[in-house]
Formats: C-alpha cells, sequence, structure tokens
C-alpha cells in the first residue's frame, strides 16, 4: 500500500482546502478512498445515529500535480482510509500560501497521513511545516458498506435557492422546532414549514426551476402543483448548509416522499451528495 | 376602486390590526432592546404600539414604536391588546437573518384579527416570502408604576456612551447598585458593593456628556442590579439617556433610540428600590 500526492498550484491548493474545510463542517469523522484518478470523502452514519450520509468526489488530476498510488492489492487497486477530518482542515490551514503541499500515507509508529507544507520565507531558505494526521486503514471485508450509494427515483426534482437565504432561514427556525418539513413540487416550488404549538412558520421559495426530466420517468405523469414532502431532522438539514460556505455551480434537491430528501451538489469539478432519511 | 385595491381593502377590515413596514429592522431592533423575559404585552392604538416586559413585579420596560415608523398603520377598536411570545416573535422578524446583506430590506406585514386569533407576520425579502402565524395569549395585567412627572426629584440626561461603559462593566457580584443623584457634589454618582470592594463613579454636572441636569435633593437610592442589567441592551443602542427619580424613589431610565431610517424611538424602564438605606450609611 503506497500513496503519494502533492500540490503546486496556489489556486488547486486553495480549491482542496475549501473542500476539507466543508467535509470537516459535514462530518466529524470521514473515510478517504484513494483510488488511481480519484479521491473520495465518504460518511455512511448508521441509522441509530441518524443515518446520515454523504459521497464526495474529486478527480485527482484536477488537484495534484504529482499523485502515486498503489492499492492492497493489484485487483483492489484502492485505499481506505479513516481519519478525523478536522485533522486535516486543520493542517491545510497552514498550507495558505503555501508553495507545495505533500500527502503521504506513512507509518510512524502508527498508520498517518503526512501533509508537508513548504512554505515561503522572508530568507532564501524555505520552512517545511508537517502534520502526522493518526488514520485508520480500513480492511478490505468493510468496503462493502464504503460504496457509492444509489440515488433513488426521486418524486419531485428542484433547483435549490441561494444556499445563504436558507440557512439564515432554517438557523432560525432551529430555535423553534426540532423538525422541518421539506416539500416541493414540479412548478418550482420549495417550502420550509415547522409547526409547533405556540407558532407556524412556513417560508416559501418561488420559481426555482425543476431540472428537465429523464425519460421514461414515472413522474411525468404527476401534477406540477402537488407536493412531495419529507419530515426531517432540522439539525442534520442545518449541518449541511452551514458546510456550504461558497455557493455552489449547481445545487438540486431530491425529495423522495417520506423517505429522503438527497442534495446533489456541484463545486466547480467537486461533487457532493448528502442524503438525510426521513423522521419515522 | 381597482380590483386588488378593493380586495386588500376588505381584507384590512376584517383585521383589527395591520401594520407594514419596509424594513423590519426598524421594529425588531426596538424589540430586543426589551428582550429579557420570553413574553411581552402588546398594546396598539392609533398612536403605534407599545410593548411591555416585566420581571419581578419589580421591573418594566416599554417599547413605543409610533405608528409614523410603520408605512401603513391601521387599528380598527380603540384599542388592541395582546399578549405573545417575544423570543418566537424576534426569531420571526428575524427569520431572513439577523446581519442582512447591506441593500437588502425585508418588508413586514403584520395582521391581528383579535382576541383569541393568532398574530400573522408576511415577511418578503428577495422575492421570498415567509409566513408565521404566531399564537396569542390573554392578556396580562401590567404594572402602573405611577410614575408622574411633577413628582420627579431630580433628573439628568446623559449621552449614552457615558453610560455605556459603566453599565457593562458592572460589577455583578454586587447585589444592588446605588445611585446618588445631588444638586451638590458628588453631583451623579454610581456605587456597587462587591467581593472585591466597593466602587463609586462619579460624573461632574459639567461633564461634556451631560446634556441636562437638573437636581432639586440629594437622593440615594439602590436597585437590585440583576433587574437594571438587562437595560444594558436598551443602553447600547440608544443615543442619549434621561434618568430620573421620583419622590418615592422610583427609577425610570429613558432610552431615546435612532432607527435605520433616522427616527426617533423611545425605550424606558422602570424600577422600584431595593430597600431604604440605613440611616448610619447615608
Amino acid at each position: 500500500m503506497k500513496f503519494r500526492a502533492k500540490i503546486v498550484d496556489a489556486a488547486c491548493l486553495n480549491h482542496f482546502t475549501r473542500v476539507s474545510n466543508m467535509i470537516a463542517k459535514l462530518a466529524k469523522t470521514c473515510t478517504l478512498r484513494i483510488s488511481p484518478d480519484k479521491l473520495n470523502f465518504i460518511l455512511s452514519d448508521k441509522l441509530a445515529n441518524g443515518g446520515v450520509s454523504m459521497w464526495c468526489e474529486l478527480e485527482q488530476e484536477n488537484f495534484f500535480s504529482e499523485f502515486q498510488m498503489e492499492g492492497v492489492s493489484a485487483e483492489n487497486n484502492e485505499i481506505y482510509l479513516e481519519l478525523t477530518s478536522e485533522n486535516l482542515s486543520r493542517a491545510l490551514k497552514t498550507a495558505q500560501n503555501a508553495r507545495a503541499l505533500k500527502i503521504k500515507l506513512t507509518n510512524k509508529h502508527f498508520p498517518c497521513l503526512t501533509v508537508s507544507v513548504e512554505l515561503l520565507s522572508v530568507s532564501s531558505s524555505s520552512r517545511i511545516v508537517t502534520h502526522d494526521i493518526p488514520i485508520k486503514v480500513i480492511p478490505r471485508k468493510l468496503w462493502k458498506d464504503l460504496q457509492e450509494p444509489v440515488v433513488p427515483h426521486p418524486d419531485v426534482s428542484i433547483y435549490l435557492p441561494v444556499l445563504k437565504t436558507m440557512k439564515s432561514v432554517v438557523e432560525k427556525m432551529r430555535n423553534i422546532s426540532n423538525h422541518l418539513v421539506i416539500e416541493a413540487n414540479l412548478n418550482g416550488d420549495l417550502n420550509l414549514k415547522i409547526e409547533t404549538e405556540l407558532v407556524c412558520v412556513t417560508t416559501h421559495f418561488k420559481d426555482l426551476g425543476n431540472p428537465p426530466l429523464a425519460s421514461e420517468n414515472a413522474s411525468q405523469d404527476r401534477n406540477p402543483e402537488q407536493m412531495a414532502e419529507v419530515h426531517l431532522d432540522i439539525r442534520k438539514l442545518l449541518q449541511f448548509l452551514v458546510g456550504q460556505q461558497v455557493n455552489p455551480t449547481k445545487a438540486l434537491c431530491n425529495i423522495v416522499s417520506n423517505k429522503m430528501v438527497h442534495f446533489d451538489l456541484l463545486h466547480e469539478d467537486v461533487s457532493l451528495q448528502y442524503f438525510i432519511p426521513a423522521l419515522s | 376602486m381597482p380590483l386588488l385595491t378593493q380586495h386588500i381593502q376588505d381584507e384590512n377590515d376584517q383585521y383589527s390590526l395591520v401594520a407594514s413596514l419596509d424594513n423590519v429592522r426598524n421594529l425588531s431592533t426596538i424589540l430586543k432592546a426589551i428582550h429579557f423575559r420570553e413574553h411581552a404585552t402588546c398594546f396598539a392604538t392609533k398612536n403605534g404600539i407599545k410593548v411591555t416586559v416585566e420581571n419581578a413585579k419589580c421591573v418594566q420596560a416599554n417599547a413605543f414604536i409610533q405608528a409614523g415608523i410603520f408605512q401603513e398603520f391601521t387599528v380598527q377598536e380603540e384599542s388592541v391588546t395582546f399578549r405573545i411570545n417575544l423570543t418566537v416573535l424576534l426569531d420571526c422578524l428575524s427569520i431572513f437573518g439577523s446581519n442582512p446583506m447591506p441593500g437588502t430590506l425585508t418588508a413586514l406585514r403584520m395582521c391581528y384579527q383579535g382576541y383569541g386569533y393568532p398574530l400573522m407576520l408576511f415577511l418578503e425579502e428577495g422575492g421570498v416570502v415567509t409566513v408565521c402565524k404566531i399564537n396569542t395569549q390573554e392578556p396580562e395585567e401590567t404594572l402602573d408604576f405611577d410614575f408622574c412627572s411633577t413628582n420627579v426629584i431630580n433628573k439628568i440626561i446623559l449621552q449614552s456612551e457615558g453610560l455605556r461603559e459603566a453599565f457593562s462593566e458592572l460589577d455583578m457580584t454586587s447585589e444592588v447598585l446605588q445611585i446618588t443623584m445631588s444638586p451638590n457634589k458628588p453631583y451623579f454618582r454610581l456605587s456597587t458593593f462587591g467581593n472585591a470592594g466597593s466602587s463609586h463613579l462619579d460624573y461632574p454636572k459639567d461633564s461634556d456628556l451631560m446634556e441636562a441636569f437638573h437636581c432639586n435633593q440629594t437622593q440615594v437610592n439602590r436597585y437590585k442590579i440583576s433587574l437594571l442589567k438587562p437595560s444594558t441592551k436598551a443602553l447600547v443602542l440608544s443615543c442619549k439617556v434621561s434618568i430620573r427619580t421620583d419622590n418615592r424613589g422610583f427609577l425610570s431610565l429613558q432610552y431615546m433610540i435612532r432607527n435605520e431610517d433616522g427616527q426617533i424611538c423611545f425605550v424606558e424602564y422602570y424600577c422600584c428600590p431595593d430597600e431604604e438605606v440605613p440611616e448610619s450609611e447615608s
């Protein structure tokens, strides 16, 4: 098992830092999957912990100038690591304005992801800061739990509004209620609703647009006004929204009535899938 | 009359209170200044809305939002009264964020149909609409402090900045704040008696911060510091504060607050004195 990679371009480094910050906000611990052409950050919570899952994917060649890896075997040319996501984002914090960043799989008494940052200094000599992030290597037999989630067929698919607005609305709703209903139709309407003994609050987003339907899609017969709704744990939704610091290039919300909501986001060339199950 | 206006007119008739604002912060900021308890009582008359919050039957805060602050303000009855959860109301009013991006305003339309009905809020920002239906509660009798300007003994008007630091750094280990107002030295003194010792803060009467000084008689009164501390919320928003005491030692703090559109609103705190100061100490 071997892995070493290097980033030299400042824009790539910034982008990678942003991705890792987002992951740190979305998941406390996550799995990093390394394959010859892709990196994935994976979260698959047990149902008891709320059952949220995340699948973040980036093409390695869009970030790294050098990328060498050797998986556990020739036919399973992949590596699965578990790490505390904040450790990675904290290590990358020192990498702002760095000349280069190297990431390497090492074994220093225990397995580590070693991040070395080459910093510029006033004198010509360069400084190198090294972070050893403890990791756990995930054995082959557990990989099957960490495969790309199957995107279920949604009842309604709709583009998300400006996430900042959505975040402040959900933040205030969180002060009042623990549960939230998200509902949307094929007419571009999306509503966020809370209801307690004291107060009912509904925020209406209009004209958001729906992506074109895939052919032979069952929801073609759906009345465009008809709402599909999901009851959610409001903290789960808020956690997802807090993690979005930059507005994505594409943001889609897929609702499977009373089952789950699936957010499909694209940040330039990084895709993020986030699944929140419905409250039963 | 065009159909649409006709429709709105009819709609307004069924409400005993309708108020609209282009900038919801002109209301929410003032309400934050009195938000030290969960519940508030609202009184609306044709002059505007008064919102009252009380604690321990010893302190009362009133926020006045006069009719002129609103772009539209109609009250069908002589007065409309209801009690409401202020925490929830403030969360609803700031649903689009407490610190909006510059240039974006949240507009508000507020309707109340009458006794037993919820307070309806319609908020709009950038085409997104939020509808809130807040249940109202049985109004409670509010305290009458009977604070009458003819009984006022001492009165001082200060620029708020003069009091801001003093209040934010009050020694909270002291149970009381003692206020001395006098035509002679020390003129105006704030004292605390805490674990680390006593502290006295004197304001000379010819200070630049002192806008008016009308003290007729030496008065030394103590007020529970825990009851006065919440008034700091109003103090930080205000530009001037008027401090008055009457013949019973009751305290009135009136805060003048300028909103984002330059209009003036008032927030008033009343507090009753803590105890008689023993002869030996004064």
